[in-house]
């Protein structure tokens, strides 16, 4: 299980844990609680392939349904099916259970314009 | 107690009660062939007149309406709906006419309609309208169909984005999603309003349409919007105006003389017709005249006297709805519109925007205000800060607003705001109901202070207590299932 520290985040709340060539992606544990209870995720496909920035999956929540955006560019090789019948798992594990989707990574180069923990933190308060 | 009675008419059944017994007689002995047949019964209520009536009065006294309760649901304009709407549509040569005739026996209805695009047209000051779309959103997707038909007949097909504020409606990026387009959300400025800068940024060759909602969704008018029209259309960008808001600015402001291309008109809100329970709505969609050419058919139009409907338009993006759309809104709205004189039907907008004012500046003391100086027909407040330190959010705020008998206003939205709540009292509504309101607000406050178990727990007075929204989200049980069989054969 990473922690919060071990991953990178963006701007727009997700973060990537780099394990070896694939990179597995999640929420923050702020935008999860920024969201409230989640109630349905739209998963990308697997093999879909994603570009860095663009919105692949929907999270809904009792207040509003909001998109993720893919961090990295690359191929999807592994979605969490657990959340089709738990979307409750962001809530309540955002780092670990809630994961929800691994990209083979296409350009690691990407990777260095991530923010680690203290500049997302930092993000965050500046937004707030 | 009957009040809490919960039963849907079938579990109120008793086999073989009726209300009234009609002997039907096979007079010419017409035999149905066997396998047109059905095997069973089919599974309907038995019961009395009188349960029929009860059953359906007690609903309706749970039902939180327009017709007995304030309703501030910000966004959606609950105005008061006159009942002449409903006299003039009922009319028996405008509810009787079958939808296929022929032009010549719905002259009555096509002229209403022809008037009725007339005066949206001079309301915003545009050149063409139609009035075909079902509702707001479809009103959207009509107008975004529009503007990409209008780029592929223009040899501009790398237009393929749209620019979006982040305090539009919503239902903006869904159209824009629906029909290909892309989505660019720029961020307002701390006035709630567009930055210029950050919209130069966003706009390019790329770039098909920018889409405002006027006044947007924190309440506030856009006040550079002649500068921001003028940046967009140097870029070659096509205007469109959401008109969800435009109970905020009839008789007062027109959009086509800031330089609105498109727009739509939410013809259920600000033209009176009832909405809330899902529609039936209608969002006519008003155009700059080089943009006629694409608007959908059927179209009306005055010829020899006569009206008549036309559908060869050879640029027109084709039919987006079945017939005119839903004609009985229009002829409310139509009705609507004629029973004010053009001096009292600018007093809608300056009444809607003056009871917002009077909340705002009474509420802002207790839940701050997005914008503490002003808004326009609607305001934006939040949960305040005491209240969330004793674990109160703001749908515990909304929760306990039904025990005092008042519908509450939106919650969480617009999303750039925290802990949202939207209000919009609509012109319609007294003094001494948003007095009331305010009275309601004050004491929920106190109470979330000193006794945040209540709020926690509310509504306590309703029949239907606090029910668990995320539950319900995640285990959605839609489908009411018989437990009787139904197996004896017709």
């Amino acid at each position: 299980m990473p922690n919060a520290e071990e991953v990178k985040y963006t701007k727009t709340h997700e973060w990537v844990h780099v394990e070896g060539e694939i990179a597995v992606i999640g929420v923050s544990e702020h935008a999860q609680s920024e969201m409230g209870d989640i109630v349905f995720v739209e998963l990308p496909k697997l093999g879909q392939n994603l570009e860095k920035e663009k919105p692949c999956a929907v999270i809904e929540s009792v207040k509003s349904a909001f998109d993720v955006y893919s961090p990295l560019s690359g191929e999807v090789t592994e979605v969490n099916e657990n959340l089709n019948s738990d979307p409750a798992l962001i809530n309540s594990s955002p780092l670990e259970n809630g994961w929800i989707f691994k990209v083979k990574i296409s350009n690691p180069d990407e990777l260095n314009e991530l923010m680690n923990l203290e500049k997302y933190r930092e993000f965050v308060k500046q937004n707030a | 107690m009957i009040e809490n009675d919960s039963k849907l008419s079938i579990e109120k059944s008793a086999s073989g009660r009726r209300a009234l017994v009609f002997n039907a007689r096979n007079k010419n002995g017409i035999k149905i062939p066997q396998h047109l047949l059905r095997d069973t019964e089919p599974l309907l209520p038995e019961l009395s007149e009188l349960e029929v009536i009860r059953h359906y009065t007690l609903l309706s006294h749970k039902n939180f309406s327009l017709d007995a309760n304030f309703y501030p649901l910000g966004s959606c304009t609950m105005k008061y709906n006159p009942r002449i709407n409903e006299i003039v549509s009922s009319l028996k040569n405008f509810e009787d006419l079958h939808p296929l005739s022929d032009d010549a026996c719905a002259q009555g209805t096509l002229e209403l309609l022809y008037h009725l695009e007339k005066a949206l047209c001079e309301i915003c000051a545009m050149d063409a309208t139609t009035l075909t779309p079902a509702a707001g959103a479809h009103g959207e997707f009509t107008g975004a169909a529009i503007v990409k038909a209008y780029f592929e007949n223009k040899g501009e097909k790398q237009r393929v984005q749209i620019v979006i504020p982040d305090s539009a409606h919503g239902t903006n990026p869904a159209t824009s999603s629906m029909l290909g387009f892309e989505t660019v959300e720029i961020k307002s400025n701390e006035k709630g309003q567009i930055d210029i800068e950050t919209l130069k940024k966003a706009l390019s060759e790329r770039t098909a349409m920018l889409m405002l909602t006027i006044p947007n969704t924190l309440g506030i008018f856009e006040a550079d919007i002649e500068k921001i029209v003028s940046i967009a259309h140097n870029s070659g960008v096509v205007v469109y105006m959401d008109g969800a808001n435009m109970n905020a600015l009839i008789g007062i402001l027109k959009p086509g003389d800031m330089g609105i291309d498109l727009m739509h008109l939410n013809m259920h809100k600000t033209f009176s017709t009832p909405h809330g329970g899902g529609g039936p709505g209608a969002g006519a969609i008003c155009v700059k005249k080089y943009l006629e050419p694409f608007l959908p058919v059927p179209r009306v139009i005055k010829e020899k006297g006569m009206f008549r409907t036309k559908s060869d338009c050879p640029l027109s993006i084709g039919k987006i709805k079945s017939f005119f759309g839903n004609t009985a809104v229009l002829i409310k709205s139509y009705a609507y519109i004629l029973s004010h004189s053009n001096d009292s039907l600018s007093e809608i907008s300056k009444n809607a925007i003056i009871n917002a004012n009077y909340l705002l500046k009474k509420l802002g003391k207790l839940y701050p205000p997005h914008n503490r100086e002003y808004c326009m027909h609607e305001c934006v407040l939040s949960c305040p800060e005491e209240l969330l330190k004793n674990q109160v959010r703001t749908l515990d705020v909304a929760k306990r607003l039904l025990d005092f008998g008042l519908h509450a206003p939106t919650v969480y939205f617009p999303l750039i705001v925290k802990e949202a709540l939207m209000i919009e009292p609509t012109e319609t509504e007294s003094k001494e109901t948003l007095d009331a309101f305010i009275q309601a607000m004050q004491k929920i406050y106190e109470e979330g202070k000193y006794h945040p178990e209540t709020l926690k727990k509310a509504p306590i007075n309703l029949a239907t207590k606090r029910m668990d929204e995320t539950f319900a989200a995640r285990n959605p049980d839609l489908r009411w299932e018989s437990k009787k069989t139904c197996s004896s054969k017709v």
